[in-house]
């Protein structure tokens, strides 16, 4: 062994330890140093079953999303047809795609006509004729589905970003995952519940009047529902805080305003102490809309509805130009902040449910991290006391590489921005584990040579050759069920299974090449008369 | 030179094998009969459901969460007492028609409800709904299944085809035996059991792999000798190496199930499990393998038993 080899093989390892070390750095250090530079923000992060947070998996109800979209195709259908003086148009959604027209037969040409020029995604399926009414099925195509599916989604996530941002969650994950899911991720955030129940509301705003302030009649059956109209439940709060279901009132089922004219929505004091009104704003068109509406039924009740809840119900005393409305109730500083937020950024285009909830709270999380840290240490300690005690020279040896071992792979997770999880953990105390039995593997070959009664020199290079090939089998076996761990793995697996595979490279790395490098360094300077192993 | 195996020491591992492969035989049987029985326990991770793990200010019966829990008109509820303390609960829901959101916030509201809201404490909420289930359930499934037969091959492609049979043999031997082990002590499945049980896979591979070397390496150097001395005396070889390697990675895992805490509990044990039968079997399941097949299709030149 040349000592030009030994010195250029020193040289490579010593600068991995200092690269590995400058990459801890910002792991370690709190705040991180500005001189650290482009490293300074490669840092190991942890996982939220770690530091504790929300990890949400929503599904966004795509197929709510095409029946609403026919709904209001089949609405300005209807319109459209009006307009263009066909009588008595009857057009409404009769399947999650399809909605039905009829007209008058006369009117056949009409409706053709209307549905070529401005519905094309809707094809027909079926065409009859009933009592002098032509009857006709519209189905919208395979195309618009897919458009409305993505967009529906895209929408989502956008609204989603804004209310998380206007929340004020710090480095939050949001992102679309496969078809109709959004992933959210939430670290350290403290009160789980509000978020989620910010997060996933549909937020739908709509004006509608009231035809009658107690609904309690039509909903047992005292008094026939009026056509057009429907019971709506107000909002009433328990002792405990808990909302439940209030007052009921008939509306008339027509709507006459959107949420999608809001430009802003804010919180602000109301009359009586202590209480909080939400004043929003709209834009040109919707304040026109609502001056309309207001001129046109002063001294009726104008019922304000989120979500199908009624919120407030006021009468309108007279006509209201500028477009500014408010909205008043019993709210906490948190909900009418959280209704605020749920306004300005918009209603969600179609409901999301939750799929998936895991949620991790703060304590637990730091629970979580010192037992796993403890464990750690306290199995890592025993195995390096261990080591030393049964190889002596030899051991300390091994627990170095052991260490750098650690060193490396944490480095190195640092580097590619990896998130440590528990599972992750886990990966690193076996990838200790196969260190061990790799040092253990060369350790005992090289005792068995020197058995046989070969030099220190001979034992310790045909002890490193026989070991080799049995370590490299172990290794790559493993490493190639990590990186197939990796592949269907999901979460948590992925993470076991990264820290699985940088941690077996590191450790052939350590065991083979690191230790080798002292053995050769001491045979070339021939100092290596005995092994103490 | 601090021995664990004196130098020298050649137990003849090989006369035991009948003996060992009924009990191993046995102890699949009793596992079968077990897991048959009892059924794996589905964390709601592969189930689908809900999942609060709470912590009261003081102590609480398991009793007194039930009654608080039976306004809330959700069927099924299970709680169980967790760790040492008497405060420590997890209530799981099973899947149902509604929100999952909406569940948690249920047990949570009645929770407070009824304890004081500064009594509760609330350290996880888990809630998975049936197709995520399902998709996690038939990961996990594939993720395993392609991780053994990778190594199968591996080992088929580096060794002879024999020692892959062998090995495959072994790591069967090994989960089953681990999860009858899980099912008996009532460990609920999820998916850091499974990263375990892979891990399992893995260690009992290593094993496997360490052996079946030194047996090639001692073929080639003995061409004639019969194979039922060549894996007696490999075997022997590495017996000391098989139990310091075991003995360190029981002593890190033994760590992580006494100080790790709840919520690695199963993991751990999962690998304390399969690392103590994953050690036998290398020495008794993969080995005895290579030799039944020896002996129905003897290796030309080479001596039978």
């Amino acid at each position: 062994m040349s000592d030009r080899s030994i010195f250029y093989r020193g040289l490579m390892v010593l600068g991995l330890i200092l690269v590995s070390i400058l990459y801890l750095l910002p792991s370690l250090l709190d705040p991180v140093p500005g001189w650290l530079g482009f490293v300074a923000d490669k840092k190991v992060s942890l996982g939220l079953d770690l530091q504790g947070g929300t990890h949400l998996i929503l599904s966004v109800d795509v197929d709510e999303a095409v029946r609403t979209y026919v709904e209001v195709n089949a609405e300005q259908l209807r319109r459209d047809l009006r307009e263009e003086d066909v009588r008595s148009p009857r057009v409404r959604r009769t399947g999650d795609t399809v909605a039905t027209v009829s007209v008058p037969e006369k009117f056949a040409d009409d409706l053709q006509t209307i549905l070529d020029e401005r519905f094309q995604y809707f094809e027909t399926i079926s065409v009859k004729t009933e009592d002098g009414r032509v009857v006709r099925e519209v189905s919208l195509n395979a195309d618009e589905i897919a458009r409305i599916h993505q967009s529906a989604v895209e929408q989502s996530l956008e609204t989603i970003r804004n209310r998380i941002d206007q929340l004020g969650v710090s480095e939050p994950v949001i992102q679309r995952q496969g078809q109709t899911d959004i992933l959210v991720q939430l670290p350290g955030i403290q009160d789980p519940e509000r978020a989620k129940t910010l997060i996933g509301r549909t937020a739908v705003l709509e004006f509608k009047l009231v035809r009658d302030p107690v609904g309690g009649p039509y909903v047992n059956g005292d008094k026939p529902l009026p056509a057009g109209t429907e019971v709506l439940y107000g909002l009433v709060k328990g002792n405990s805080g808990k909302r439940s279901r209030g007052k009921s009132l008939l509306v008339e089922s027509r709507i006459l305003m959107t949420g999608d004219v809001i430009t802003d929505a804010r919180v602000r004091p109301g009359e009586l102490p202590n209480s909080r009104i939400v004043s929003i704003d709209m834009n040109s068109r919707g304040a026109r809309l609502f001056e309309e509406i207001t001129s046109s039924s002063v001294n009726r009740q104008l019922a304000i509805i989120l979500d199908d809840t009624v919120y407030s119900a006021p009468r309108i005393q007279e006509r209201i130009p500028g477009g500014r409305a408010i909205i008043t109730g019993s709210f906490t500083a948190d909900e009418a902040r959280d209704l605020a937020i749920v306004l300005r950024t918009g209603a969600l285009p179609a409901p999301v449910h939750i799929a998936e909830e895991r949620t991790v709270g703060p304590t637990l999380g730091a629970d979580s991290i010192r037992q796993g840290v403890r464990s750690f240490i306290v199995g890592g300690a025993l195995v390096l006391v261990f080591m030393i005690f049964y190889y002596k020279v030899a051991g300390v040896l091994a627990d170095i590489a052991l260490i750098l071992n650690v060193v490396f792979l944490v480095a190195m997770l640092a580097g590619l921005g990896a998130t440590l999880t528990l599972p992750g953990i886990a990966g690193i105390v076996l990838t200790l584990g196969m260190a061990v039995d790799a040092n253990v593997l060369i350790n005992e070959r090289i005792r068995e040579e020197l058995r046989l009664g070969k030099t220190a020199r001979a034992a310790v290079e045909s002890g490193y050759e026989r070991a080799l090939p049995a370590i490299l089998d172990s290794n790559i076996t493993s490493f190639l069920s990590g990186i197939i761990l990796f592949q269907f793995g999901s979460g948590p697996i992925k993470g076991f299974a990264i820290t699985l595979c940088i941690g077996l490279a590191s450790s052939v790395f350590t065991a083979v090449v690191l230790t080798r490098l002292v053995y050769d360094y001491r045979i070339s300077r021939g100092t290596l008369e005995t092994v103490s192993i | 030179m601090i021995e664990l195996i004196p130098h020298g020491t050649t137990v003849d591992f090989i006369k035991y094998r009948n003996a060992t492969a009924a009990a191993s035989g046995l102890l699949v049987l009793i596992g079968i009969a077990i897991v048959g029985l009892r059924g794996p326990n589905l964390g709601i991770d592969f189930a689908g459901g809900s999942m609060v793990h709470v912590r009261f200010a003081s102590d609480t019966t398991t009793k007194d969460v039930r009654g608080a829990l039976a306004g809330t008109e959700l069927a099924q509820v299970n709680i169980q007492e967790l760790g040492g303390g008497d405060n420590e609960f997890l209530v799981r829901v099973p899947l149902s028609e509604e929100d999952r959101g909406a569940v948690t916030k249920r047990v949570t509201e009645a929770l407070s409800e009824r304890f004081g809201a500064d009594q509760v404490e609330i350290l996880r909420v888990e809630s998975v709904g049936p197709r995520v289930g399902e998709t996690l359930r038939e990961r996990a499934v594939l993720a395993v299944f392609f991780a053994t037969l990778m190594m199968g091959v591996y080992i088929w492609a580096r060794f002879e085809w024999r020692f892959g049979v062998g090995a495959a043999a072994a790591l069967v031997h090994d989960v089953f035996l681990t999860v009858a082990a899980l099912v008996m002590f009532n460990y609920e499945f999820d998916l850091s059991i499974v990263a375990a049980l892979l891990s399992v896979v893995g260690f009992s591979v290593n094993d496997t792999v360490v052996i079946s070397d030194r047996i090639r390496e001692n073929m080639r150097k003995d061409k004639r000798a019969a194979l039922r001395g060549i894996v007696n005396r490999s075997v022997n070889e590495t017996l000391s190496r098989t139990l310091l390697t075991t003995g360190t990675s029981l002593l890190v895992i033994f760590a992580l199930y006494t100080l790790g805490g709840n919520v690695i509990h199963g993991f751990a044990f999962t690998l304390l499990a399969g690392f103590i039968v994953g050690t036998y079997s290398s020495i008794y399941i993969a080995s005895s393998i290579v030799l039944y097949f020896e002996e129905k299709y003897p290796s030309a030149g080479r001596k039978v038993a």
